[in-house]
């Protein structure tokens, strides 16, 4: 692989600096100049951050491959940022099984856009009954480290307790989708005043709340680590904040959209803003960003979830609940975090690379823009603007909340273990990208 | 107007126009020709997702009665079934020339999209979505108040000065939020009567008076007492312990009507479940206005499809 020098990037938004990529790896950083042969990319008034994380993707691949596979889902990610995503576990068939998240995790490392981690079902067919195989699964050439059912809550008290105490058996977490279900059967959105008016049956914050309340307890009772999904309301900050005051392993997640979107959306009925959990109050939006400030909450991520447009081009009650997010998911960020000041861009890539990393126990995040650390850099234009649109998604899916919305910054370029998978906004062909992580394979 | 669609977009004097709109239409059906040529070459659709004969029948008559040429969609027996989309539905009856598309759909906010969603251009009229809002449904609610009221001294008339108290499934209800918001419009002072179980959250911000206890509600000097119906498998989902407690608890009884004023209305949607949330004593008494209702849902139909689809501003002849 030829070698390949960024110059004059500013490193997490602070001083200039070249560095110099080799071997998939970042070999110099420091004032350099290009050596023969050498590829090169003016960074100058871009920020570099460690190549970003996701903890909470939805690949769909296999079984629904109509809404996204994993190489459309892998664009997405690079267009995004993205170097790594955690492929969720509902698919179907259901990654429950050492031989499916065997597969997904081959068909990332062929397309070679994103290192894809597969996500591990907590039960078999995320029914809630049984666990799955997770040692087979944490055994397998996947090496699964997370393991949730999201879509579905764990709910049943015991089956939570075993899984976590088996889980950290094999040095893994348990990725919780707090939904107490018997409180939110046939919920429509957040319940408060406006699901009342509306007509929509509520979704009560303290579904969720009660949910993460059991389960740091139970963490606390077994010493397991506990991970929260997408985390959504005010309350669940606190519960999550008196936990870790405690010193229980416990760390939390949160969506772009629940940093900046609110209820209010579901005025129009219209079903881009139907998501689970659902969108909340500005009150909520405001505790999140603080929490996420403040590091209660530890990381950001897009719980990406593609659907065909049939499955948004209906009533609401009838529509599919997510949102595509990989996309827009640093500009969000950007716009709810950097840009009121709750964030420098060390901290951006602290929520979005480092942290998401050390959770899923993803190599190669821990020294981000080290000398010595896999080369996964993304390299983004703060001073951009754009106006949001569909043209802007590169997955299989346009379910975007963000149509027609100003969003700041712009990803220009992503480097994934050395391969340039975005080039000044343009994502690499699938062969070429394809090809170079069959050489990067090989070594 | 455009749409139909909620009664919270009806300000005070555009609902007195659309009451003082149905008292003419009224007029017509003492006339010898009961039809009126105001929709003549108009296509009028009704798309009924949700079963409900009543709903269906008033507003075909409505519609026939202003001459316009009607067709009927209904979930039973038809292609409307819960498969096609109701993005396809629209759009095949737009190619079909629709002007004005009355809506009935199980889930909320169905109307609302079918007049907002960019798939079809025809008028919406919102028969009832889900468990958000009847609009016509408090239109004629609203006419039969000030008809009773007033008699022949309603027109241009508002409802300042009447309380009126809404009792019983507020949370599932989509009579009781379109009233709500029309009646207050109206000026009318608004009192909601349910077991907290059927109150739907934040609904102490409404602009309302809430009860728990019907017999409250009763002490005040009711201008008229609306009795929801009651769907009794609600009681399997825990709202209340059973039929014979809700009955007892905030059922119309003849032992409550006994006590009303002698000038308090009794005002049902219908259909009515006789001995649960209404007694016979009540139903079938003088001051039940249950069958004025039906007649009065016809006028108020005629008027609101004429001013959605007449594509003028104009009063009728
Ligand atoms: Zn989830």
């Amino acid at each position: 692989m030829t070698g390949l020098l960024i110059q004059g990037a500013s490193l997490f938004g602070g001083h200039s600096a070249d560095i110099r990529v080799r071997d998939g790896v970042i070999a110099a950083v420091g004032s350099l100049s290009p050596e023969l042969g050498e590829r090169t990319i003016d960074a100058a008034g871009l920020v570099a951050v460690p190549g970003l994380v996701d903890l909470h993707t939805h690949l769909r691949e296999p079984g629904g491959e109509a809404s996204e596979t994993v190489l459309t889902g892998t664009r997405a990610a690079a267009a995004g940022g993205f170097t790594a995503v955690h492929a969720m576990a509902n698919t179907s068939p259901v990654a429950d099984t050492a031989g499916v998240v065997e597969q997904v995790q081959r068909l990332g490392e062929r397309h070679g856009y994103a290192t894809v981690r597969p996500i591990g079902a907590v039960t078999v067919g995320l029914e809630g009954r049984q666990l799955a195989e997770i040692g087979a699964m944490a055994h397998s050439s996947a090496a699964v480290r997370v393991f949730s059912d999201d879509g579905f809550c764990v709910h049943d008290p015991l089956l939570m307790r075993r899984a976590l105490e088996y889980v950290a058996t094999f040095g893994g977490v348990i990725a919780q989708h707090a939904q107490e279900p018997r409180l939110t059967e046939g919920a429509q959105m957040n319940e408060s005043a406006l699901s009342g008016e509306l007509g929509l049956t509520g979704w009560p914050a303290v579904a969720e709340e009660a949910i993460i309340a059991r389960d740091v307890l139970l963490a606390q009772h077994v010493g397991a680590r506990l991970h929260v999904c997408h985390l959504s309301t005010a309350g669940s900050v606190e519960v999550v904040r008196w936990a870790k005051a405690r010193g229980i392993h416990v760390t939390a997640e949160v969506t772009p959209h629940h940093l900046l979107l609110t209820e209010e959306l579901a005025r129009g009925y219209d079903p881009r803003f139907k998501v689970n959990p659902p969108l909340r109050r500005d009150d909520d939006v405001h505790a999140l960003r603080q929490a996420l400030a403040d590091g209660t909450i530890d990381i950001v991520a897009t719980d990406h979830a593609p659907h065909p447009d049939e499955a948004k081009q209906c009533t609401w009650a009838e529509a599919a609940n997510g949102m595509v997010g990989l996309e827009s998911a640093l500009s969000v960020v950007q716009l709810a975090m950097v840009e009121t000041g709750l964030l420098d861009w060390a901290g951006v890539a602290r929520v979005l690379s480092t942290t998401p990393a050390a959770i899923g126990k993803l190599a190669g995040y821990d020294a981000p823009l080290e000398v010595g650390s896999a080369a996964h850099v993304t390299l983004v234009e703060p001073e951009a603007r754009r106006t949001w649109s569909t043209e802007h998604l590169h997955g299989r899916s346009v379910n975007t909340p963000y149509t027609g919305r100003e969003l700041p910054g712009r990803v220009v370029h992503t480097v994934h273990g050395g391969i340039v998978t975005v080039h000044d906004g343009v994502l690499g062909e699938a062969e070429s990208i394809a090809a170079l992580a069959k050489e990067a394979l090989r070594g | 107007m455009k749409h139909l669609l909620s009664t919270r977009d009806l300000d005070r004097a555009t609902a007195v126009r659309i009451l003082d709109l149905a008292e003419d239409m009224a007029h017509t059906a003492d006339r010898e020709v009961k039809k009126l040529p105001a929709l003549r070459g108009r296509t009028v659709v009704n798309l009924f997702f949700e079963d409900s004969t009543r709903t269906r029948l008033s507003f075909e008559s409505a519609a026939k009665r202003l001459s316009a040429d009607v067709i009927t969609f209904s979930a039973k027996g038809s292609s409307v079934s819960k498969g096609e989309s109701l993005k396809d539905t629209a759009q095949t009856l737009a190619a079909m020339g629709a002007d004005a598309i009355v809506v009935r759909h199980p889930d909320s906010g169905a109307a609302h999209q079918l007049a907002h969603a960019g798939w079809i251009d025809a008028a919406v009229l919102n028969a009832g979505d889900g468990t958000h809002e009847h609009p016509t449904q408090a239109l004629l609610d609203a006419y039969t108040l000030r008809a009773r009221h007033f008699g022949a001294h309603s027109r241009g008339r508002d409802l300042a000065g009447l309380r009126v108290a809404i009792v019983g499934d507020i949370l599932h209800s989509r009579v009781a939020r379109s009233n709500v918001w029309l009646l207050t419009a109206l000026g009318a002072e608004v009192h909601l009567v349910a077991p907290r179980t059927l109150q739907p959250h934040g609904m102490q911000s409404w602009p309302v008076t809430v009860h728990e206890h019907l017999d409250d509600a009763l002490s005040l000097a009711l201008d008229a007492v609306m009795m929801l119906r009651i769907q009794t498998e609600r009681m399997h989902a825990a709202f209340f312990p059973s039929a014979r407690e809700y009955a007892r608890e905030w059922g119309l009884t003849a032992e409550r009507f006994a006590r009303l004023g002698p000038d308090t209305m009794v005002m049902h949607p219908g259909p009515m479940n006789r001995g649960l949330e209404i007694s016979s004593a009540a139903a079938d008494s003088s001051r039940s206005t249950v069958l004025d209702q039906v007649t009065n849902g016809v006028s108020i139909r005629m008027a609101v499809l004429y001013l959605l689809a007449a594509g003028s501003s104009g009063e009728p002849a």
